[in-house]
């Protein structure tokens, strides 16, 4: 996995709460067997018109927001189903980092394990760097994981939260697999204590 | 003095029991056994290969096609489109090389993964479930932690049996009372959605308890925790009891004879412990649950039947603009009566819905009348099995005397990834779990309802208080 440290970047508006799954990638591009490519269909009901011709309200349509690697959305960011795709589609795209009040669960997991940082902030926070993201001469930030901050384009830095294994996951660019198995002889003897306790299992 | 043990709850005893380690707060949790279908699937399989690395437990691993599966009866034959054959043949090839058990489309006991895992007696009470999908949440219902996991879990889980998880705070939803005339365990979950938000849950394990969620069957129970994700937790359980033996009992892969004995005497430990601390606790009394419809695209725009399509305006905050946007997409107008929307489809099946029970639901309203004229109303099976006994007890036949399409099992229309689409701006009465925009098809508006109240809307054409039937 690509290690991530610092970010500086376009941050794109979406104040919409709850964006799902569905919207970020539909069902037909779930049928691929690949991680990528997906980016170009990112948010494809929103992006494109009937005809395929890309919508021009549309923030990610906008020249300047076309090149962003930073999403301040809406809550509950990402609801709805498990597909990995989700993450997939936007690092694709090359967004890299999502700021939101909060966000669905499993959708949540799945960007760390593609080093896609979600980063929760609160309501007031939110607002504030909605208004830097609306304004294009105040969109770009710069995310710094290691030192756990947000800097506005005023130089302004706010602190956020993250888990530290998620954290050291990230800036390290390691995969769990790999990790896990360091513990083997672990699991191993778990599995037989436990298969020994319940038998049925 | 004897040191009394910490009181814990369901959630955390199962926990407890599959913890291998845990540091700061990230933990390492034993899985049971694994779902696999072929949409989540094949680039987890493909990281397997290209780092030389096997399935570690086969014998725990289950995989069944059911998302892209055409429902019609050429579907050994008929894949809808080119990258859907690819990726049911990659499972196919995958869970041979692999050497995990598999319900290839031809065999009988194919289905929907989570109405097959209880079905085949895979999902027993007391286990770690964990599946690539977020509807696996349905097997709490025997008291089992279950959710759905990301394709890069679903690699982990592959090659170690375990999972890195965090652990979530505690949260209880109490039914109790008596659930009256029409109102079924659909309406129940819907109504818990529309209570909490479809964030509600989030960060949290939902416990369903009190007496109503008691009196219903085990399909009932599914359906309550299938859509358990829907108000953003991460799983919901019921505490097993005799209705749960009942049902896992004999099932091809439930124990048997001695081991049979030895789990139901630790079944029978599997209950939050009458003093365990909840985080956030919910209480709804049954008697003041109707029969609901959704009127938006999120599962918390929930509303009574007997209701209206409510105004942006009688919402706060961001919610404004959302409902704004919703009924935009749903063609609603505020102050519009629910009852008099008319609907152009109707889809009966899926992972909530799907069960033999919810057929019969569907069988008692329909019986001696007839869909609709106009309305294209579709009946999907959840399994194979499901639909031979549906077949036998003669349901299958009442519902296409109906006008019902009677089809073969799958996910169908619930989330579109095969020929089951809605058109757009085709308005649907289904008794899916997401009416999420383009979710059934781009343009498609979904009504989420119980098998019931979509019986209903399938016999008069628009949304009916299925009371009034």
């Amino acid at each position: 996995m690509e290690k991530f440290n610092i970010l500086e970047g376009i941050a794109a508006p979406m104040p919409l709460i709850n964006i799902d799954t569905d919207m970020l990638i539909p069902k037909q591009f779930l049928k691929t067997i690949k991680r990528t490519g997906l980016g170009e269909n990112l948010f494809f009901e929103m992006r494109y018109d009937q005809n395929g011709n890309k919508t021009k309200d549309f923030i990610l349509n906008k020249d300047h927001y076309s090149k962003a690697s930073i999403i301040v959305g809406g809550a509950n960011f990402g609801c709805g189903s498990s597909r990995e795709h989700a993450p997939w589609a936007l690092k694709d795209f090359g967004i890299k980092c999502i700021i939101s009040t909060s966000f669905a669960d499993i959708f949540f997991n799945n960007c760390f394990k593609n080093g896609i940082l979600p980063i929760i902030v609160s309501e007031d926070l939110h607002q504030i760097l909605l208004q830097d993201a609306e304004m294009e001469t105040t969109s770009t930030m710069k995310i710094d994981l290691e030192n756990q901050k947000i800097v506005r384009n005023n130089g302004d830095q706010l602190d956020f939260e993250v888990d530290e294994f998620k954290k050291y996951c990230l800036l390290n660019g390691l995969d769990d697999i790999g990790l896990t198995l360091k513990s083997a002889d672990k699991i191993s003897s778990f599995e037989k204590e436990y298969s020994d306790k319940f038998s049925w299992s | 003095m004897k040191i009394m043990a910490k009181s814990r709850t369901l959630y955390d005893k199962i926990w407890d029991n599959h913890l291998i380690q845990s540091e700061n707060d990230t933990s390492l949790i034993y899985i049971d056994r694994h779902l696999v279908h072929e949409v989540t699937s094949p680039q987890a399989f493909e990281g397997l290969r290209e780092a030389g690395r096997k399935v570690r437990a086969p014998n725990k691993t289950i995989a069944v096609p059911d998302h892209n599966v055409a429902t019609t009866s050429d579907r050994l034959t008929n894949f809808g489109s080119e990258e859907g054959r690819i990726q049911l043949e990659t499972l196919d090839k995958n869970a041979r090389d692999f050497g995990i058990h598999y319900y290839a489309v031809d065999d009988i006991r194919q289905g929907i993964v989570h109405i097959i895992g209880p079905e085949q007696g895979w999902t027993l009470p007391g286990m770690t479930i964990v599946c690539g999908d977020s509807h696996t949440a349905t097997h709490g219902a025997f008291g089992a932690l279950a959710h759905g996991i990301g394709t890069s879990e679903v690699e982990h889980v592959l090659a170690t049996q375990t999972l890195i998880q965090q652990k979530s705070k505690n949260m209880k939803v109490e039914v109790s009372g008596e659930l009256g005339n029409g109102v079924t365990a659909k309406d129940i979950t819907l109504t818990i959605i529309g209570k909490t938000g479809t964030a509600g849950g989030t960060g949290h394990v939902i416990e369903y308890c009190g007496n109503a969620i008691e009196s219903l069957s085990m399909e009932g129970r599914m359906t309550v925790c299938n859509m358990a994700i829907e108000g953003g937790a991460r799983a919901g359980l019921i505490a097993p009891d005799q209705k749960t033996l009942d049902y896992v009992k004999g099932r091809p892969n439930s124990p048997k004879g001695e081991k049979w004995d030895k789990a139901v005497k630790f079944w029978k430990t599997l209950f939050s412990d009458p003093d365990a601390y909840f985080d956030k606790e919910i209480f709804l009394r049954a008697e003041d649950i109707a029969p609901v419809v959704t009127w938006g695209t999120s599962p918390e725009d929930v509303l009574p039947i007997t209701d209206f399509v409510p105004s942006p305006d009688n919402f706060q905050g961001s919610k404004v603009e959302a409902a704004k946007r919703s009924l935009e997409y749903m063609g609603l107008r505020p102050g519009q009566k629910l009852q008099d929307i008319e609907v152009d489809a109707v889809f009966i099946g899926s992972c909530t819905n799907g069960r033999i029970e919810d057929l019969r639901e569907v069988e008692k309203i329909v019986k001696g009348k007839k869909v609709k004229s106009g309305i294209r109303a579709m009946v999907v099976p959840g399994s194979g099995l499901v639909k031979k006994q549906a077949e036998e007890e003669g349901i299958a036949s009442s519902l296409k005397e109906a006008g019902f399409d009677w089809r073969m099992p799958g996910c169908s229309m619930c989330l579109a990834m095969n020929p089951d689409q809605l058109l757009p701006e085709e308005r649907c009465a289904a008794t899916s779990n997401r009416n999420f925009e383009g979710r059934q098809g781009r343009g498609g508006r979904t009504h989420l309802m119980s098998p019931a109240m979509a019986a209903a809307a399938a016999i008069t054409g628009r949304l009916t208080d299925v009371r009034d039937i």
